[in-house]
């Protein structure tokens, strides 16, 4: 199996890797990049866990070969702290207490970071609806809701 | 497995033709990844068709309908201003498929061409009257969506062939479409029932229609029967009644978990009804968004 030479940018830095065409975009971040926060829940796109975005667009990281990923910009969890400083996104579910065991959070916050950049002003409705693809099995969803709700306020104000 | 990338769709053609074992081809990759992932398809090789340029362009064309690229995924379609004004019942079909990630990469070309009998965007592609251009070893031809589902997980297109883009008619004036689906909950779901209608009004009297169904035979139906039914008339409460017999009629479907014969059947009936009356609605010029919100 021939594998591919990969360049791509993942939270701004440019990178390179060796994929075999079989692996996807997930496989990629978290076996040759060392990206180990996007998660793999059901590798089928059902649950979000893996939830990047590229050139600005949400998807699932496994539902992306790797060697699709040549050019493109690559965002990730481990790209929304800066440095020290966590994102509003990441402090306001802490506040709210919306994880528990915490394996569907990076892709949340991936998720919900890339709505408000789109609609910093969205209805209950509407967060609900855009994060209807990010599964979470412990928190019951209303916490996570309420945090995104309370960020985008924080972040408006701010703006 | 081989990876291949082409940029062009000759060359796609070329090594489609030269291909040997299990072929698939890429675009967002939404049915080809999870049905890899599960081991029912494993390729021999993979065309992927997104470095071929203006796979994701959505173009006016002269005539005054589009043109939709290969590469379109959701996102961009529901972006798109000009396109969900003129067909709003197609992008909402294709909004309806999966998640805000799935809508990230999934394209209408690949939701025809999976072939899946409850395909959310294919009735409202039908109902439009659009078409498909497809290239291959024997040159090109363009055929209308309904032609392309030979079955489930099944198409139409022969070896070497591929689709190129997706030709919607002008919307014209006075028209409206809609797609509705039933699924027993809001979001993330396989439709149980889909119903597109579009037709065109001259004055309070429809002139044309087409009326198309999914999940309910082996491939997406144009029911004739049902256009015939409300052609001509205002949308009174016997055109309806007859809209509601004819496309329960042509219902050949299956019993599932999601549904029984008798339930989808039934549904058929109402769901053409709420789409005939929405579409009518948008031919009056009402904007309607969303019908799924």
């Amino acid at each position: 199996m021939s594998k591919i030479h990969v360049q791509t940018i993942v939270n701004r830095d440019p990178v390179e890797f060796l994929a075999d065409p079989r692996e996807t975009l997930l496989d990629c971040l978290r076996d040759h990049l060392g990206l180990t926060g996007s998660k793999e829940g059901c590798g089928t796109g059902d649950c979000g866990a893996c939830s990047v975005t590229v050139d600005g667009t949400l998807i699932s990281s496994c539902l992306m070969l790797g060697v699709e990923a040549g050019g493109k910009s690559i965002e990730t969890i481990e790209g929304m702290a800066q440095g020290e400083d966590l994102h509003p996104l990441q402090r306001k579910f802490i506040e709210h207490a919306a994880f528990q065991c915490g394996y569907c959070t990076p892709g949340i916050l991936v998720a919900a970071k890339n709505l408000l950049e789109k609609n910093p002003s969205p209805t209950e409705t509407e967060v609900r609806y855009w994060l209807a693809g990010n599964l979470c099995r412990c928190t019951g969803y209303d916490k996570i809701i309420r945090a995104v709700m309370d960020a985008a306020e924080e972040m408006r104000g701010a703006a | 497995m081989k990876f291949h990338s082409p940029t062009s769709f000759a060359e796609a053609v070329v090594l489609a033709q030269n291909s040997e074992g299990v072929l698939r081809y890429l675009a967002g990759g939404t049915d080809v990844l999870v049905q890899m992932r599960a081991g029912i398809v494993t390729p021999d090789e993979l065309i992927d068709l997104k470095k071929i340029p203006g796979v994701f362009d959505i173009t006016r064309t002269a005539e005054g309908g589009w043109t939709i690229g290969v590469g379109v995924s959701g996102a961009q379609l529901g972006a798109h201003a000009e396109l969900c004004a003129d067909w709003p019942g197609v992008v909402d079909g294709m909004e309806l498929v999966g998640s805000t990630q799935v809508q990230g990469r999934a394209t209408l070309v690949g939701n025809l061409c999976n072939g899946s009998p409850a395909a959310d965007s294919v009735p409202g592609m039908v109902a439009a009257g659009a078409t498909v251009s497809i290239t291959g070893p024997e040159g090109d031809r363009i055929l209308a969506i309904e032609d392309i589902p030979a079955g489930p997980g099944r198409t139409n297109l022969t070896k070497g062939e591929m689709i190129t883009a997706i030709n919607l008619p002008p919307r014209g004036e006075n028209g409206g479409d809609c797609y509705l689906r039933f699924i027993p909950r809001t979001e993330m779901d396989i439709a149980v029932v889909g119903c597109a209608v579009n037709l065109r009004l001259d004055g309070d009297t429809i002139t044309e229609a087409r009326v198309s169904l999914g999940a309910v035979a082996p491939t997406v139906l144009l029911v004739q029967d049902a256009a015939d039914a409300i052609i001509g008339t205002t949308l009174d409460d016997e055109a309806v009644a007859n809209l509601m017999a004819a496309a329960s009629a042509a219902c050949n479907p299956i019993s599932d978990k999601r549904g029984t014969i008798e339930f989808r059947t039934d549904v058929a009936g109402v769901l053409a009804k709420r789409a005939a009356k929405f579409a009518y609605a948008r031919a009056k010029g009402e904007v309607i968004k969303g019908t799924h919100l």
